[in-house]
């Protein structure tokens, strides 16, 4: 999916910052983000790469979309994109028959 | 048998209904004073179709207001040939790391998931970091097919600066959006008056990618966020531009879009891939739409590294469904899910005829899951 997914920095090691997407945290790479990224900033994460920081006043916004969907039921297309890209797993389409 | 009705949609959830009110009373302005009946629009984002249908938008549009989902599904346009590139590589022996929505779609005439069902090793994973890792653990060869857009494209020439093992290569399927926003302005059968770009591409390309499209096509381009607000937001500034004749670029989403776009990316997108003609599914030739990795990356090329022999897998006649898919007009704008028979009756989720059906960000899933245009009445 193209949509990207906000999360919290937690830690910067290298060119890999552990990064909580409510509450999941898990390991986003920093080869691509254009800035500098430091504990606490936001980023936007695209496949387990960091592509922007998300400057501060913008962040309630940004998480916003985000929190609709997350409350949103189980079956929800559009929020099952999301939580596979929250989680980091590599999401098999199961709906089919194979 | 009949399409099964898609789910009922709760009411807007509109963070700020006002607002939301406001700006689909501006849509119905601006769509009356364009004064053409109807008024079509473009975007080329699966995560746009999906935030329209999802919130149900297309009830707070004029009925004269046509906003139509373009080539932006990048499951969906991954080419025949491509799919068949992968299986072939996947039953030779050879271990095949892909995306999850890669792994249904059918080439010539099986899918990974086939191959797959036949012993051949294929693996989903989440990203591109994730088959190094793979690679990193196993004695044996990795290919990862690499798929999806811009954006995507980005993180696999990251990984591969960053220095893979020997044993890991790239199927490279990734597609460059800029260029079949120009195939699909010159389709005669289209009638889009204007493109609405997706947010997250921006960020990487920046908005002043589309400045020489607008010359050229002289249509507007305003680039989008996601959130419902933002898409209304962006369909009004559209809309007004239409309105005044005024072929411009328009960022809609400066909290996530620059002008510049994120220069690094960009370094590491063209240091690693170049752009070649080639097919997008369903749609067309599409000149410099496909990224290609440059020659000082042919150790990591799966197409020089291994000979990819696809030919085996012609000889299964295709299936006689698929002459009937409507994927191809549906991309370009010229159809509508509803329009194709197979639509929802023999053609489903469970058992998808196109690839538009098989990815969760094409047109007819999203329109089987939620509808195209939702009928509130019913909702709870």
């Amino acid at each position: 999916m193209c949509l990207g997914v906000p999360g919290r920095v937690v830690a910067v090691d290298g060119d890999v910052a552990t990064v909580d997407f409510w509450g999941v945290r898990r390991p986003v790479r920093l080869d691509v983000v254009d800035e500098a990224v430091a504990p606490g900033d936001y980023v936007l994460n695209h496949v387990g790469f960091a592509i922007r920081r998300i400057p501060p006043q913008e962040i309630a916004e940004t998480l916003a979309l985000y929190e609709t969907l997350l409350a949103a039921a189980d079956g929800d297309l559009m929020a099952a994109d999301v939580r596979g890209e929250v989680a980091g797993a590599g999401r098999r389409d199961d709906r089919g028959r194979s | 048998m009949d399409a099964p009705e898609p789910r009922a949609l709760r009411p807007l959830e509109f963070r700020d209904p006002a607002r939301a009110r406001a700006l689909a009373e501006a849509l119905g302005r601006l769509t009356r004073a364009i004064g053409r009946a109807p008024v079509a629009v473009m975007h080329v984002c699966g995560s746009h179709e999906q935030a329209i249908a999802r919130f149900g938008l297309r009830a707070s549009f004029p009925r004269d207001l046509e906003v139509i989902m373009g080539p932006g599904c990048p499951v969906c346009i991954t080419d025949v040939p491509e799919v068949d590139e992968a299986v072939a590589l996947a039953l030779g022996g050879v271990r095949v790391a892909t995306y999850g929505d890669m792994l249904r779609v059918r080439g010539t005439s099986r899918s990974l998931a086939d191959a797959q069902a036949d012993g051949a090793r294929v693996d989903v994973v989440y990203g591109v970091a994730q088959a190094v890792e793979l690679a990193r653990r196993r004695d044996e060869e990795v290919v990862f097919f690499a798929t999806g857009f811009e954006t995507t494209a980005v993180a696999t020439a990251a990984a591969l600066l960053a220095g893979p093992p020997p044993n890991f290569s790239v199927l490279s399927a990734h597609k460059y959006i800029p260029p079949v926003m120009e195939i699909v302005a010159e389709m005669p059968a289209t009638r889009v008056e204007g493109f609405l770009a997706a947010g997250h591409a921006a960020t990487i390309t920046g908005w002043g990618i589309f400045e020489p499209f607008v010359a050229r096509h002289r249509l507007p381009v305003v680039v989008a966020g996601f959130e419902p607000l933002d898409i209304l937001a962006g369909l009004v500034r559209l809309l007004e531009l239409v309105r005044d004749g005024r072929p411009a670029v328009v960022n809609a989403y400066p909290r996530c879009v620059t002008r510049e776009g994120n220069r690094r990316a960009q370094a590491l997108l063209w240091k690693v891939f170049r752009p070649v003609g080639g097919r997008w599914r369903g749609i067309a030739h599409v000149p410099n739409g496909n990224l290609r990795l440059r020659d000082a990356f042919a150790h990591a090329d799966a197409r020089r590294r291994f000979r990819v022999d696809a030919a085996r897998l012609w000889d299964g006649a295709p299936a006689a469904l698929v002459a009937e898919c409507r994927c191809g007009d549906i991309m370009a704008g010229i159809a509508r899910p509803a329009d194709c028979a197979l639509f929802g009756r023999r053609c489903t989720p469970e058992e998808p005829v196109g690839a538009c059906m098989v990815s969760t960000e094409g047109t007819c899933r999203i329109w089987h899951e939620y509808g195209g245009h939702p009928q509130l009445g019913a909702a709870s």
